[in-house]
């Protein structure tokens, strides 16, 4: 594609022409372009760029439309997946919000005084999560779950001054992998546990929890607790925030630390990201935590105002004994969670996770009659439910799709024959039924 | 302004015998000066052992963290339990309110003299400046 | 500040009134089930109540107390706030990218995952790399990426002690960071007077336990080393690997491949150089692009590209040897695909404007201003000036003042007092979707706020003065934290 006549190029997105140039040029006594790169070796200049030439708006869209449209998505098909990621409302007023120019095209607020805007945001933020988890004090915002969990593990590691890391079998298998991931260059140990009576050694730094766990149920947290104190470790929780609408907040429950995936609030499921990590520990705790802190002042007149606060925990300070290297996180998304929970509400946040509840148990009864299938696992469920089918989960998910339903996540690799079923507020009775009648064609 | 009842480091910390023999530290005006604003200080707990010139603990300041010097040897037997809420104590009066912490020296004798007077650490800062 | 203003100052929980909703939610559709037992069950949930108009006009006069790129010139050294493109924003949202869940099945997901393949071999081209992974959710975790990658490779060689990490003395503070975090030892280099690597100080440093080095090209400075091809040679000698830290592409585009320079594995940070937006400090998107001795070794997954000519299938793959993964997920993905409709939009002749026009306002930028600034090299910039604003600070103005100041003439501030090895640094970057008519606005500015210095410095001293607030005490806020509102005051 050429524009504008001749050989040269003019991006919509850069306004100096060939002209200018020639008179930037000038006041710079430089003849070309290239006189501005003469520190790179001339054997390395100029290498081929096998990239495809411009192209318009108009076709770009056409082509990514398309692209898009070949993908099986919520809008369209009757989505029972979950596993860490799952399809909730969001409120219209979202996406305008926080697609908002000033918000959408700031920097991280290091000069506080333009940036207000987004400081004020990220206070409302780290407020609404720290009422919803029970705790006293939360971070603007990690990458998302599983690395959140991962640095609070560390973090429990640096408060206690020790390093084991004890986790649950019920913590999301994907989850345990990422905190690996981070502990063991530390040299770290992590251990798995099994979640019936959990036993820590001698000089265990956490008891790491998922709340309701991977399998959607309920996990007996102050028991963990117990266990946790008595060999004094710190209860780590990675919680959903839906499920906080309706049942006992972790740090109610002895927690430590809360963590969380923050995309059930206000995020669009996306493919994976950009999600937002929940992050909220004890006070006492606070110089040991990791990421972006906004703290309440008064500017030079005595009025109140906001700032990015605690800053020598974080890299640009402390450099190498930074409590972590995490920079650029995901602001935006917690401003996403924020208008949401702004919108739902005290009422909403309740209604959200109690029709979750409603739903999902209507979906297991109507599933638990069905012959061949079974809830093999008994206990207070949530919103996702493990069933076991009397085929192999992903041949069953191949005729649900064909059914206009996409099904639940095949986990036949830790329990034979079972899927992770999730059922939220976006599931209509009608999708559940048919869910159930599908699921009946492979009854015996 | 950097009073004779106590010795000084290069490193900008100042040690005072008591009358029990102990050992009250803390930083020069010199140093508070320097950090500005302090907002949070990383004191070891009593108990914990310190040598001369090692690491005694963090000073921070809003944008910038310090290391401050042990300028005797010996067990830490008190740290000033008014900084945790007023850490301000340090810019504010940095030689009596603003200490750091009580250390009981073993080498008291030997750790003293290894210290500057008065006259020479502000020798010392003159010199620094030029 | 207006009364109306003021009144959006006023928090969600300040507002909250019992009884108002702020979303309607259906009544349920199915049989209620039996609720569990009380004791499972919150008391109470403390959050707003306040009714949808409100929730709109509140977060939007908030909006309107920044500075952004939309509304503002926002010279930020190392952080490219270039305009970022409405389009991109659009795809994003598109019904069948932002409504599909991770853990589908590939065969549901094959449009989602052939623009994953596009961009991992986009940016293998632009870099001259031979893979890439698009898994790192930031550049701080795409270096951790790296590096995590460089340690693998020497431990499966029986080389794990090597423990020591280079890293110059201009670096962004993540380097030394992330160096840490994967258990290195880290050890500063210093910049020599041209603002090149100290060649002397590397070849000391060059010893058995090297494990490798992080160099930001250009650097932190706005300097292209020019020794950087001995660099990479002398550490390659001493057995270890090169990473480059690519938060400054910006500056190189389609003007040099970073493979072709000797370097072993690099990052990108796809919302400096691919215009993805900052949304006030993230999403990022930080993919790992290694030549091909690291490849085996990338972070879980990549995605893999099957059958040709028009039947290509597309897979998630765990790589041979991997350093694991780094996330539930496989990666920012709306923010890829905002940077592969970047990358389109401009194409080959647009990215190569890129750097041409970023380096010549850069370069125009300095040009202007040092006769009134301290620029401490002589030589040309790249895509971004360090100047010293230690003239001014003579006069009683310090760079914080300047930068401040800056705010009351309208444009945002440079980056401050980084990289830390020039005094009062004033670290500015123009990026190429600035026009020169902007550009002289602002060297207008700066000598403005010269002359002031001169003339009436507590101007400067005592600013910002139109801004929301003024200079905020971050003194009390570190000492007393309040970090979320408290219905006793806190």
């Amino acid at each position: 594609m050429q524009n504008g006549g001749g050989d040269h190029f003019q991006s919509h997105y850069m306004p100096n022409t060939p002209h200018e140039r020639a008179e930037m040029l000038g006041v710079l006594g430089l003849d070309s372009i290239d006189d501005l790169f003469t520190d790179i070796p001339s054997e390395h200049r100029n290498p081929p760029l096998n990239i495809p030439p411009p192209m318009s708006e108009l076709e770009l869209r056409a082509e990514l439309q398309a692209m898009a449209a070949s993908n099986y998505d919520a809008g369209s098909y009757a989505s029972f997946l979950g596993g860490g990621v799952y399809n909730h409302f969001i409120p219209s007023i979202v996406r305008p919000l926080m697609t908002r120019g000033e918000f959408l095209t700031s920097y991280t607020p290091y000069q506080a005084e333009a940036s207000q805007g987004t400081l004020q945001a990220a206070y409302e933020f780290q407020t609404m999560v720290c009422n919803l988890m029970g705790m006293e004090a939360a971070n603007d915002g990690m990458y998302e779950g599983a690395s959140s969990l991962a640095e609070a593990a560390l973090m429990a590691c640096r408060v206690t001054k020790r390093e084991d890391i004890y986790i649950l079998d019920t913590v999301s298998p994907t989850y345990r992998q990422v905190v690996e991931t981070y502990a063991r260059p530390q040299g770290l140990r992590v251990h798995v546990l099994e979640a019936g009576r959990p036993r820590l050694a001698e000089g265990a730094a956490c008891l790491v929890a998922q709340y309701p766990n991977y399998f959607g149920y309920i996990e007996d947290l102050a028991a963990h607790k117990v266990a946790a104190q008595e060999r004094g470790a710190l209860l780590v929780v990675s919680a959903d925030p839906v499920a906080m609408g309706m049942f006992r907040p972790p740090g109610e429950l002895g927690a430590d630390i809360v963590t969380g995936e923050g995309q059930a609030i206000g995020v669009p499921m996306s493919f994976g990201g950009p999600y937002i990590g929940l992050f909220a520990s004890r006070k006492e705790y606070l110089r040991q935590m990791p990421g972006r802190i906004v703290g309440r002042t008064v500017d030079a007149q005595g009025k109140t105002g906001y700032t990015l606060t605690l800053q020598t925990r974080e890299q640009h300070i402390r450099r190498e004994r930074a409590t972590s290297n995490i920079c650029t996180s995901q602001a935006l998304l917690a401003l996403a969670s924020a208008i949401t929970m702004a919108a739902l509400g005290k009422r909403g946040l309740r209604q959200v996770a109690e029709l979750c509840y409603h739903k999902a148990h209507y979906a297991a009864s109507l599933i638990g009659r069905i012959a061949g299938y079974s809830l093999p696992i008994k206990g207070v469920f949530f919103k996702e439910m493990v069933v076991q089918c009397p085929a192999s989960p992903s041949v069953i998910n191949r005729r649900l799709l064909e059914s206009g339903v996409i099904g639940g996540l095949d986990i036949s690799h830790i329990m034979p024959r079972c899927m992770l079923l999730c059922v939220t507020e976006m599931n209509s009775r009608q999708e559940i039924e048919a869910l159930a009648g599908a699921l009946s064609e492979f009854s015996r | 302004m950097n009073p004779t009842d106590r010795k000084y480091s290069k490193e900008h910390e100042w040690a005072k015998v008591e009358a029990d023999g102990r050992v009250l530290v803390g930083i020069t005006h010199y140093a508070q000066d320097q950090l500005g604003d302090i907002v949070f200080l990383d004191l070891p707990s009593p108990g914990d052992r310190v040598e001369q010139y090692k690491k005694l603990g963090e000073v921070e300041s809003v944008k910038a963290v310090s290391d401050v010097f042990a300028p005797v040897s010996g067990q830490v037997v008190e740290v000033n339990p008014e900084l945790a809420e007023r850490p301000d104590l340090v810019n504010d009066d940095p030689l009596e309110k603003g200490w750091l912490a009580r250390i009981s020296s073993d080498t008291l004798e030997q750790d003293m003299d290894n210290l500057l007077t008065a006259e020479e650490y502000e020798a010392f800062l003159e010199s620094e400046a030029h | 500040m207006t009364a109306r203003q003021e009144d959006f100052r006023r928090l969600l929980m300040e507002r909250s009134v019992p009884g108002r909703v702020g979303a309607i939610l259906p009544t349920p559709d199915v049989p209620l089930q039996k609720l569990p037992d009380e004791s499972l069950l919150r008391k109470d949930l403390d959050m707003p109540e306040v009714p949808e108009p409100e929730v709109v006009r509140y977060f939007t006069n908030l909006s309107q107390l920044n500075f952004s790129i939309d509304t503002h010139f926002y010279p930020l050294g190392s952080c490219t706030m270039k305009y970022n493109p409405k389009v991109n924003d659009e795809v994003a949202f598109l019904p069948g990218f932002a409504g599909i869940h991770p853990l589908q099945p590939d065969y549901q997901v094959q449009g989602a995952l052939k623009l994953m393949s596009l961009v991992q071999d986009y940016l293998v081209e632009i870099t001259g790399m031979a893979a890439s992974s698009l898994a790192p959710l930031a550049g701080a975790q795409g270096e951790l990426c790296g590096i995590l990658m460089i340690q693998k490779r020497h431990q499966e060689r029986g080389e794990g002690h090597r423990l020591k990490m280079l890293v110059p003395d201009s670096a962004h503070g993540t380097n030394p960071a992330s160096a840490a975090m994967a258990g290195f030892r880290v050890v500063s280099i210093p910049t020599d007077g041209r603002g090149n690597c100290d060649l002397e100080a590397l070849k000391k440093e060059a010893t058995p336990d090297l494990a490798g080095m992080m160099i930001t090209l250009p650097s932190t400075l706005g300097l292209f080393d020019q020794g950087i091809v001995e660099v990479c040679r002398v550490i390659h000698e001493a057995g270890g690997l090169v990473y480059a830290d690519g938060a400054n592409m910006n500056a190189l585009l389609g003007q040099v491949k970073m493979g072709d320079l000797g370097f072993d594995v690099m990052h990108l940070n796809l919302h400096k150089t691919f215009s993805t937006p900052h949304g006030g400090g993230g999403p990022g998107a930080g993919p790992v692009c290694v030549q091909p001795v690291l490849q085996p070794y990338l972070p879980a997954p990549v995605v893999e590209r099957r059958g040709a000519d028009g039947r290509e299938t597309y897979t998630l793959v765990t790589p041979e040897k991997t350093i694991g993964k780094v996330a539930a997920s496989h990666g920012n993905f709306g923010v890829l695909a905002r940077a592969y409709t970047y990358i389109r939009t401009l194409g080959d002749a647009g990215l190569r404007q890129v750097s041409e026009n970023a380096v010549l306002n850069a370069n125009y930028l300095l040009e202007r201003l040092r006769k009134r600034y301290h620029f401490p090299f002589d030589r040309r910039c790249m895509h971004e000036v360090v100047l010293s604003a230690d003239w001014q600070k003579e006069k009683g103005v310090r760079g914080l003042d300047a930068a401040k100041r800056l705010l009351d003439y309208g444009f945002h501030a440079p980056t401050m007092y980084f990289p830390l090895t020039v005094a009062e640094a004033l670290l500015i970057e123009p990026t190429e979707t600035e026009s020169k008519e902007t550009l002289d606005l602002f060297v207008e500015a700066m000598n403005a706020i010269d002359r002031e210095a001169g003339e009436a410095p507590e101007l400067a001293q005592g600013a910002p003065h139109t801004t929301p607030v003024r200079r905020l005490d971050e003194a009390r806020a570190a000492r007393r934290p309040d970090l979320r509102w408290q219905r006793d005051g806190g």
